[in-house]
């Protein structure tokens, strides 16, 4: 399982990475929030997964499924809805403010001489 | 916290306040508060004179860092207190005549006191610490503050260009002093330099020994405005008079000579030590008195002679160095260059400082301090000539002015080269007396030049921007002040001898007085004919010759081409630079984000690839993976070809909807590894997310893919793969490496003993790692307000614009 | 969601429905300490119930029902959060140690009362003030 989560997560970060780089600026915004999706799963796995009940304490279970990345991945998920909703806004803000969303045409608009 | 370390940040204490005084009590000049600073911490440390002077020294340690073994120690000895009372006194001194140079009315004094004030904490910091990086940071204060005194006027482009000369060369050799000091603690394990000191045998037999060395002296240099870093100071004359006599001659200055003379007991045993601060000394003492003669603004004649003066020290430091391969002191000669320095110390801080005072008094009345333009001004302003002509005098090493005795110990102190059969001195030794005595002719010319263009010769008011006349009594204090120090030390030199100087003397070269030997200072004039005498005679002789025949032989500065100068060196250097980052930034930063991520996605495989690579960390392990189901599997592929096909969707909508897809999916791997918490929350947000990309999709445009190339797709495939590859890797490798204990047990075991609850999760969040939670929400509130700010307050830019 | 046609059922049905989430994201909140929930889950679950609201009808009708300054409840839950923390320096204690007690309250009967749920309040807010202030910000932008 571990090793099939490995791939998945691999997966879900070529896309990400490959969206990232791409011109549109809502696909960028896309792939941060794939990333963040594969980052979570990827910090689950590295830890090993299904090693006993969920983390919720209760007589007569000894073995529990590891807290700690869980309660990592909780905070990160909702930092990245944040963030996402962060990069939505400055998207469209500038969209507004300089008329285009493609990322080329984004450059510093002073040339440098 | 002791009384000394209180003293010690009194002036930073006092800086907070300055500029409340200055909005306050307008009416007042700002200086008259800042004055009391430096005059209580005179009279504080003049109360540590009779400890000094009977041998004994005063040490008190305030933790700072102690794990990393950096402790805030103030140490009193004979030179701490020597350096800390010129500070304070000529520190007084300057503060009142600045009260009457810089105008309450124009000048922005809050800032001016406030920088002031700063170098003055910095300065007695670095002259009162035992531990060396509490003394890196003060010394590095006392550059901040300098840079930011010579760009006071920061209007002026010329004092722009001397601030940053000077930071980037003092900073240059501050960050070298720090390598020293990282490598004296690698070698000895400790930052207190009088640990360091007691094991001087120790150090020197390690091979980081010299490279230390040479990275401490590289400090001290830079600082001391040795050859050839000396080209920051004459642009420091940009700076207002008051802060070119304090810092650019009496005080920052020095704290390179500080520096070597504190350092001498751990290195001055080697004889590199030896060639390097006294040749350095030596050519550079040469080389400013040289150069001062062809300058014709007052402040650049004193710049280049502060060079020179600065050099002498510094020779006579490297020389006094000899001593330690002496057993006994009695008849001891290369004691009398230590004392030499140490006297001529503080007979430089006295005259320079009077001199400095003088060149602002002429520049404030006239309006300039061309010398070209000036002349005859004895009759208008016959105090001023006064105070000038002593200075001079002094500085010329003419009796019975204080600077003759120094001048005197000076030259018995090169001559004693002679007699040295130590690291081949017998031989190329002879250069020594032979460029001291060039240099004195030098020095001896461009003071008489200094004077008599000034205030002699014949008179042209007309070319001068002002009517001179003589200056308000309160400028003429301090300078007046100076001068009777001048002649009071001439004629009783003694005064200093077992106060000042012999404790002074004793803490440079500790090795010798620890043996239970005495330092012997007694400083007069008549020593009968001897060979200084008659190289006096000689120095004025030649000297008055080659100033009546100054126009014939001048042309000789003009010889070496602007590009060969050490100055030209330094800008050429700088501009290359510049240009050069310039092209770099130019190549790397394209403005495009996506070349910068592509930076960090390559650095990113790169990193992780070869670790694992060299490391040999790669590794699977496959005895303990969990089962997998088969609905798992189908589930992995419904996310899978989400992941995927939203690369390809066309529309908007369609990636939104994929993406809940993933998202809704990864919800559902949350159940199934046994996390509730995140798949609730992961659900939860995935609605929200949704309402929100809907609710931006109003202001956002369609996707646009079709400018896209071939080949940037390939090229974007390749990375965006390889970045797939290494995360697999890293991923599998992690979890087949357990190197060590999770520390997660801990949580489980004490969930319901430490903290009370049930479940684990959001124990952790608000109770083991409370913590981090709340950072989190303090950065969901910034994320929330930043999007607040962007949306709302858009009008405020295009209105100003 | 300018123009909306007839949704006389989504808003009815909204009603009621939001209604039973905010209660049961209060309840998988005060749960949070012993079962899945807490101050982000139930947070979370608040703010979804409002923004069906916010669906259903339109900001300006939400604003009236809730009249709620949600930056305010932002800046109120981070400092009831550092509060908390910091009540633990009060005893001699290092910032953000909790402490808790069992207490008999009428109607409740014993029950433990804990400070990491003021903490998990202060979460709670902002959690809530954060999502519904990027929603509304967004939605009222022209």
């Amino acid at each position: 399982m571990e090793i099939l989560m490995s791939i998945v997560v691999g997966i879900l970060f070529t896309s990400a990475v490959y969206l990232i780089l791409s011109k549109s600026l809502l696909r960028v915004i896309i792939g941060t929030a794939l990333l963040s999706h594969g980052a979570h799963l990827l910090l689950l796995t590295m830890s090993g997964l299904k090693r006993g009940a969920a983390p919720v304490l209760m007589d007569d279970i000894t073995s529990y499924a590891d807290p700690l990345p869980q309660a990592l991945v909780l905070t990160a998920i909702v930092i990245s809805f944040g963030v996402t909703a962060f990069f939505l806004v400055l998207a469209y803000r500038a969209y507004q403010e300089l008329g285009t969303d493609n990322m080329e045409e984004m450059k510093g608009n002073e040339p440098n001489d | 916290m002791s009384l000394l370390h209180l003293a010690i940040v009194l002036p930073f204490i006092a800086a907070v306040f300055v500029p409340f005084l200055f909005k306050g009590f307008r009416s007042v000049h700002t200086g008259w508060f800042v004055l009391l600073v430096p005059l209580a911490l005179f009279i504080y440390f003049i109360q540590y004179m009779p400890v000094t002077s009977s041998g004994q020294t005063v040490s008190q340690t305030f933790e700072w860092i102690p794990s990393l073994g950096i402790n805030f120690t103030a140490y009193v000895d004979g030179l701490g207190l020597l350096f800390a009372l010129l500070i304070t006194g000529i520190g007084s001194l300057v503060v009142l005549y600045s009260i009457y140079y810089l105008a309450k009315e124009k000048e922005a004094l809050h800032n001016f006191y406030v920088y002031l004030l700063m170098f003055m904490g910095a300065m007695l910091g670095v002259v009162l610490s035992d531990n060396l990086i509490v003394l890196y940071m003060f010394w590095e204060f006392t550059s901040i503050s300098s840079f930011l005194l010579i760009g006071y006027w920061y209007d002026k482009e010329r004092s722009r260009y001397g601030a940053q000369k000077s930071m980037l060369i003092t900073v240059f050799g501050g960050l070298s002093m720090l390598g020293g000091i990282v490598l004296l603690y690698l070698m000895s394990g400790t930052f207190s330099i009088r640990e360091l000191i007691g094991m001087s045998d120790q150090l020197m037999a390690d091979p980081l020994f010299i490279m230390a060395m040479l990275l401490v002296l590289l400090g001290a240099f830079t600082k001391s405005a040795q050859f050839p870093f000396h080209v920051w100071l004459p642009d420091a004359m940009e700076a207002p008079t008051p802060v070119s006599a304090y810092l650019h001659s009496a005080t920052m200055v020095k704290a390179g000579i500080y520096l070597v003379a504190r350092m001498s007991p751990i290195f001055a045993e080697s004889g590199v030590w030896l060639w390097l601060v006294a040749g350095f000394g030596i050519f550079t003492l040469f080389w400013g008195s040289f150069n001062a003669v062809k300058q014709t603004d007052l402040k650049g004649i004193l710049a280049y002679s502060t060079v020179s003066q600065l050099g002498l020290i510094m020779s006579l430091l490297g020389l006094g160095a000899a001593a330690l391969h002496f057993d006994t002191l009695d008849d001891n000669m290369y004691m009398t260059a230590t004392i030499a320095a140490v006297f001529h110390l503080i007979n430089h801080a006295t005259f320079k400082g009077s001199l400095f005072m003088m060149a602002g008094i002429v520049d404030h009345e006239t309006g300039t301090r061309d010398i070209r333009k000036l002349g005859g001004l004895v009759n208008l302003m016959p105090i001023t000539f006064t105070i000038a002509i002593i200075g001079s005098f002094s500085m010329a090493g003419l009796p019975p002015f204080n600077g003759f005795l120094s001048k005197e110990m000076f030259l018995t102190g090169m001559i004693s080269v002679f007699e040295l059969d130590l690291f081949n001195l017998n031989t190329w030794g002879i250069l020594f007396p032979v460029l001291a005595w060039i240099a004195s002719v030098f020095t001896f010319i461009y003071s008489i030049k200094l004077v008599f263009k000034t205030f002699l010769g014949k008179p042209q008011f007309d070319k001068l921007p002002k009517k001179p006349h003589e200056a308000p009594i309160g400028m003429l204090i301090s300078p007046l002040i100076l001068v009777s120090l001048v002649i009071l030390f001439g004629f009783f030199p003694n005064l200093l001898a077992n106060s000042m100087i012999k404790p002074a003397v004793e803490s440079i070269l500790p090795s010798l007085t620890d043996a239970g030997q005495e330092v012997y200072v007694n400083i007069y004039f008549w020593h009968g004919f001897t060979p200084e005498l008659f190289m006096t005679l000689g120095i004025i002789l030649t000297g008055i010759i080659m100033y009546a025949t100054l126009a014939k032989w001048q042309g000789i500065y003009n010889r070496i081409p602007e590009r060969f100068t050490i100055n030209g060196v330094y800008d050429n250097g700088l501009e290359k630079g510049e240009s050069g980052s310039f092209r770099l930034n130019e190549f790397i930063m394209t403005g495009y984000m996506r070349s910068y991520l592509i930076y960090i996605f390559a650095f990113f495989v790169a990193i992780l690839l070869s670790t694992l690579g060299v490391r040999d960390a790669f590794a699977i392990d496959t005895s303990n993976l969990a089962e997998i189901r088969i609905y798992e599997v189908v589930l992995a592929l419904v996310l899978v070809a989400g992941a995927i096909t939203i690369l390809f969707a066309k529309s908007r909508l369609t990636s939104i909807v994929l993406l809940g897809v993933v998202g809704y999916s990864v919800a559902l791997f949350f159940v199934f590894f046994r996390a509730p918490d995140l798949a609730l929350t992961q659900l939860v947000i995935e609605t929200v997310s949704v309402a929100l990309f809907l609710l931006c999709f109003y202001h956002l445009p369609e996707i646009s893919r079709k400018e896209e190339r071939m080949k940037f797709k390939i090229g974007n495939a390749v990375i965006s793969i390889l970045v797939g590859i290494t995360v697999t890797l890293i991923g599998i490798a992690s979890y087949s490496n357990q190197s060590f204990e999770s520390i997660s047990q801990y949580h489980i075991d004490n969930v319901y003993d430490l903290a009370a609850g049930g479940n684990m999760v959001n124990v952790i969040l608000v109770d083991f790692r409370g913590f981090d939670t709340l950072f989190e929400i303090c950065v969901l509130g910034i994320a929330a307000l930043g999007i607040y700010a962007m949306v709302n307050f858009r009008g405020v830019r295009r209105q100003k614009g | 969601m300018k123009k909306k046609p007839n949704d006389l059922i989504l808003q009815t049905v909204t009603t009621v429905i939001s209604f039973i989430i905010i209660l049961f994201s209060i309840h998988l909140f005060f749960a949070g300490h012993y079962t899945p929930g807490g101050g982000f889950i139930g947070g979370l679950m608040t703010a979804a119930a409002l923004v069906l609201l916010l669906l259903a009808y339109d900001i300006k009708t939400l604003n009236t029902i809730l009249p709620f300054d949600y930056r305010l409840m932002t800046a109120a839950g981070l400092m009831i959060a550092v509060l908390t923390g910091a009540g633990a320096l009060l005893f001699n204690q290092p910032f953000l140690t909790h402490a808790y007690d069992y207490f008999n309250l009428p109607l409740l009967g014993e029950t433990s009362l804990h400070t990491a749920v003021l903490f998990d309040i202060g979460v709670y807010l902002v959690v809530i003030g954060v999502t519904m202030t990027i929603i509304q910000t967004i939605g009222e932008s022209e």
